[in-house]
């Protein structure tokens, strides 16, 4: 065979189509390993609802679960604690929970949660993960009504997890979907269906 | 082919005949090591490239043995951690040569970058090398991180935490793929799993490939050198530069005496401060991850904190993530930020040398702050600082080229 009888363009197609169809079974083949990474089944398991009675808790107290390796409080909060909630609004960055993934549609209130009293909150700062700390103490000479305190950038929120202005984290704490099963059970995790 | 001893002319039969026969071992040690012509007036900026190999090797040797006690499970890690320390024979001291080798690492890397800053030695035709070099960069970063989760302490997970939640400053697709980092809803077992595996083989793996192809990449087109002249230009009649000297046995026997006061160096920390004050192994990691609690201040381990400056320094939390991102790329794009006539600092002007002081002291300031409280005035430093090194590479094309260059002299200077 000579160079001539060389048929360029049946050999473009050729080379094209090999390089397309090998492309696309790397594709298919790399389906597995990268579904291999996903959550896996006990994970999923391991990160189901979570029960947390609530029956002993007293006001002003509060307790820390954890959900799916996360950490939640769950806060129940005075009266004064409440009416001090609508203090704050002026300093908040979003004191409407106007931001939607940041709670669920029940929780999108002033108190940010389905009993006034009971604020279940996820103890993890919305900048970049560290657990913040809380600190009730009201001191109106620094302006504070008492919430919670990142240590690790210096992130604040209120008592209902809103966050101020002027820090770094860019959002309330997330509520995560939670019901009532009692009076005296919370569950975390899941907000629909029965217990 | 043409046969060696036709080019060499010297008979040579048995063994090293039969192998040259079916693999070119003599012809590439002769084109790597004997019959590589590098400059002869290396100073000792140029030792950090065979330091980081032994670096490596290090690494490498210690990490196989200590896999060999290693347990990566949440339950178990941090006990085995402290099993290789107290109980197994000389077991401390295969894991602070780890530990303290991948400080090392980044101290002889952060330099051996310095030195192509000072010669230009990413500028025409080491493009390449500079971009390979930069990739072998990244590759250690993400090594020393996820080295870092290992030992399951509490700066292993918060840490780790913090730098995971970065993804999660992408819009749209952040959550779901922290969550695909993680593999699981939070950092757990599973984190840990993947990450020794992502340490032990599939980082060192692209690291070795990147250190193969830069050093393939450099002998193609031969070492800069402090004067950043081109030696290949003045060549004697037999061919061979006129100011080069063959890798081995001259500059490997220069490189031999840095190997031995580099390990003293490297011995000394080992042997009396392995924890470095705090900043080789910081003091919250020996205390085993909780979930429960962050520990009062978060710091990444020194190499890290000029870039988490940045990210601190920024009030916004995505802009944070980009321009950290920003910092860590932006020297790839040097060899085409630098408009200057010539290589070496030796004959650049005023302009270069005052922004490569100002750029320096705010990467070394950017580091200290970094370790600090995000307090008020560090804040504020670490925003004046993080300008100067954004300014320092996006106005280099302005001030490299007007800036006043010295003649540049035909063959290398050298001081015997």
């Amino acid at each position: 065979m000579t160079e001539n009888d060389v048929d360029h363009k049946r050999r473009h197609f050729l080379t094209v189509a090999t390089v397309v169809t090998g492309v696309v079974g790397i594709g298919f083949a790399s389906i597995p390993f990268l579904s291999s990474l996903k959550p896996s089944a006990r994970a999923q398991a391991l990160g189901a609802p979570v029960e947390v009675p609530i029956g002993s808790l007293q006001p002003g107290e509060l307790i820390r679960v954890l959900w799916r390796g996360r950490l939640v409080f769950v806060l129940r909060r005075t009266e004064e604690m409440l009416a001090s909630l609508s203090d704050n609004t002026g300093d908040l960055k979003d004191p409407n929970s106007e931001e939607k993934d940041q709670q669920p549609i029940y929780a999108t209130n002033e108190y940010r949660s389905v009993k006034p009293e009971f604020l279940v909150v996820e103890g993890s700062c919305t900048h970049l993960g560290c657990a913040p700390l809380e600190d009730f103490e009201i001191r109106p000479a620094e302006n504070w009504n008492g919430g919670f305190f990142c240590p690790c950038h210096g992130s604040k929120f209120d008592l209902a997890g809103r966050v101020y202005n002027g820090v770094p984290a860019p959002t309330n704490l997330r509520i995560p979907p939670h019901r009532f099963v009692r009076d005296d059970l919370i569950l975390i995790g899941q907000d629909t269906g029965a217990a | 082919m043409a046969r060696i001893e036709a080019e060499v002319g010297t008979p040579k039969g048995g063994l090293l005949r039969w192998i040259d026969d079916r693999f070119p071992l003599s012809e590439t040690m002769r084109y790597h090591i004997t019959e590589y012509y590098a400059s002869k007036n290396f100073n000792f900026w140029y030792v950090f490239g065979v330091l980081a190999m032994v670096v490596l090797v290090i690494q490498v040797v210690s990490g196989i043995f200590l896999t060999m006690n290693y347990k990566p499970s949440a339950a178990e890690a941090f006990a085995s951690v402290e099993y290789i320390m107290r109980d197994v024979e000389m077991g401390w001291l295969i894991r602070y040569m780890h530990s303290t080798g991948a400080s090392f690492f980044f101290i002889v890397v952060y330099l051996h970058m310095f030195r192509a800053m000072l010669y230009g030695s990413y500028k025409k035709p080491r493009e390449l090398i500079w971009i390979i070099g930069m990739l072998i960069f990244f590759v250690l970063m993400a090594e020393g991180f996820a080295g870092y989760l290992l030992p399951w302490g509490q700066m292993s997970y918060w840490g780790a935490q913090v730098i995971i939640s970065l993804f999660g400053a992408i819009p749209v697709i952040g959550d779901a793929l922290v969550e695909y980092i993680r593999g699981d809803y939070s950092i757990s077992d599973i984190t840990l799993n993947r990450f020794f595996a992502l340490h032990i083989i599939v980082l060192p793996l692209a690291l070795i490939g990147l250190v193969f192809v830069h050093i393939v990449a450099l002998h193609e087109v031969g070492s800069n050198n402090p004067d950043g002249v081109e030696i290949k230009e003045h060549k004697g009649p037999n061919g061979i530069p006129l100011d080069g000297v063959a890798f081995h046995p001259y500059h490997t026997s220069k490189d031999l005496v840095a190997i031995i006061i580099f390990l003293m160096f490297f011995s000394a920390v080992i042997f009396f401060a392995p924890e470095m004050g705090g900043y080789f192994l910081e003091h919250a990691n020996f205390e085993p991850a909780n979930m429960l609690a962050t520990p009062e201040h978060i710091a990444p381990v020194w190499y890290f904190t000029p870039f988490y400056a940045v990210l601190r320094a920024v009030p916004d939390k995505l802009w944070g993530a980009i321009l950290m991102g920003g910092a860590v790329l932006l020297p790839m794009f040097l060899p085409w930020l630098d408009r200057s006539r010539v290589n070496s600092i030796r004959y650049r002007g005023w302009l270069y040398k005052v922004a490569l002081t100002l750029f320096t002291v705010s990467f070394v300031a950017l580091g200290w702050l970094g370790m600090q409280p995000a307090d008020r005035v560090f804040v504020l430093a670490a925003r004046i600082f993080s300008v100067i090194y954004f300014a320092f590479f996006l106005l280099m094309p302005y001030y490299t080229s007007i800036d006043k260059t010295k003649p540049v002299p035909e063959r290398v200077v050298y001081r015997a």
